[in-house]
């Protein structure tokens, strides 16, 4: 079956329905679902400055070029980037040439901040000191940490990052079966009420775009180097969770969607009811932390 | 028969199919989370093959 529109050869069919697009149509479909996901939730405004999390890997990349389209359209709209060298040898060194590569082609103004430098050491040091430490926690939480600080140091009013509708099904699912629904409460295209002046709010303009969308985005763009993959891959429940969707979606196509569909229709009610934790101070670095002591020191101070 | 090349597992194989629904069957791949290219083109499933087609199959999951 042709593209539905022009008729012409396509290049992907849409999940969750029998429509296929060629080239043009898909890319006039992709960067519209991501302006309506942004004008929908309110995810930038005029004057924003907005960080892209970039890895250099095919989603932030997607997101960046989408976000700086618009921002060359939108005049008062601002985007940079932002890369955080974890140093991890053999898998970070490429990403950061493809982001750096990317960045002075479309003039992008490029942040790097490391691990080594923030932190005195690189992931790859913490984990052969720790070897009994998940390389993935750690990383989750320094990566969270100093995305949140350098961009608040840069001035930036939003953190966009490149999740997509697969990640955001993982998550709902993980959350569920681990009775942690409190984390989901936290969750959505926008997260952070921006009321707090230390917390940068997130923002998913890929929301409801699946990872094969945005693959398929990255091919067309030519933003897809060869295939990288981290040489810590331990966070094997999300990887099993991986699996089980798409298992499910290849029989029963459209359970991504609706997974993330009904979260979003009970989300309002779980903010509401998980509202009211109040935000402190970090007793050891002054970060914002909803305990006495951040994760960052806490975790610094085990793996030290 | 046509020539597939797996970029995530770096091997090439060759496959008796007339369409890539039938390659994904026939390499137990899941269509969700790939896409494949002929002469560099992007493909879907329901396209139809040859003998002397090269397929290159690329994962969609982020490498970490």
């Amino acid at each position: 079956m042709p593209c539905k529109f022009c008729k012409t050869n396509p290049v992907i069919n849409l999940p969750n329905s029998e429509i296929n697009l060629c080239k043009s149509c898909f890319i006039k479909y992709f960067e519209k679902k991501a302006i309506k996901t942004i004008k929908q939730y309110k995810l930038i405004e005029k004057n924003d400055h907005v960080m892209v999390a970039c890895s250099g890997g095919k989603d932030s990349l997607s997101l960046l070029y989408v976000l700086n389209k618009l921002s060359l359209k939108e005049r008062k709209i601002k985007v940079t980037a932002l890369l955080i060298d974890e140093g991890i040898k053999g898998y970070r060194d490429d990403s950061i040439k493809d982001a750096k590569k990317f960045c002075k082609e479309h003039k992008i103004k490029l942040h790097i901040a490391s691990y080594k430098k923030e932190l005195g050491k690189t992931l790859d040091q913490m984990k052969s000191q720790n070897p009994n430490k998940i390389a993935c926690s750690m990383c989750g939480v320094f990566r969270r940490s100093l995305l949140n600080k350098s961009s608040r140091e840069l001035k930036a009013t939003k953190l966009a990052t490149g999740h997509n509708l697969d990640d955001e099904a993982q998550s709902i699912l993980m959350n569920q079966l681990r009775n942690n629904i409190a984390l989901s409460s936290r969750m959505g295209p926008r997260t952070g009420t921006g009321k707090d002046p230390r917390f940068i709010p997130r923002i998913k303009p890929f929301y409801f775009l699946t990872e094969k969308e945005v693959a398929t985005y990255a091919f067309l763009k030519g933003l897809i180097s060869k295939f990288n993959e981290c040489t810590y891959n331990e966070d094997s429940y999300r990887f099993e969770i991986r699996d089980l969707l798409n298992n499910l979606e290849q029989k029963y196509p459209g359970t991504k969607h609706s997974l993330v569909a009904s979260f979003i229709e009970i989300l309002p009610t779980l903010k509401k009811s998980f509202k009211g934790k109040s935000i402190g101070i970090c007793k050891t670095c002054g970060e914002p932390t909803s305990s006495n002591i951040c994760k960052v020191c806490n975790l610094t101070k085990e793996i030290n | 028969m046509p020539t597939i090349f797996l970029e995530k597992e770096d091997v090439t194989k060759t496959v008796d199919a007339t369409t890539l629904k039938e390659v994904y069957e026939k390499l137990n791949i899941n269509s969700t989370t790939v896409i494949a290219t002929k002469n560099d083109e992007l493909i879907i499933e329901s396209t139809k093959l040859n003998s002397k087609d090269k397929i290159k199959i690329l994962p969609v999951i982020s490498g970490g």
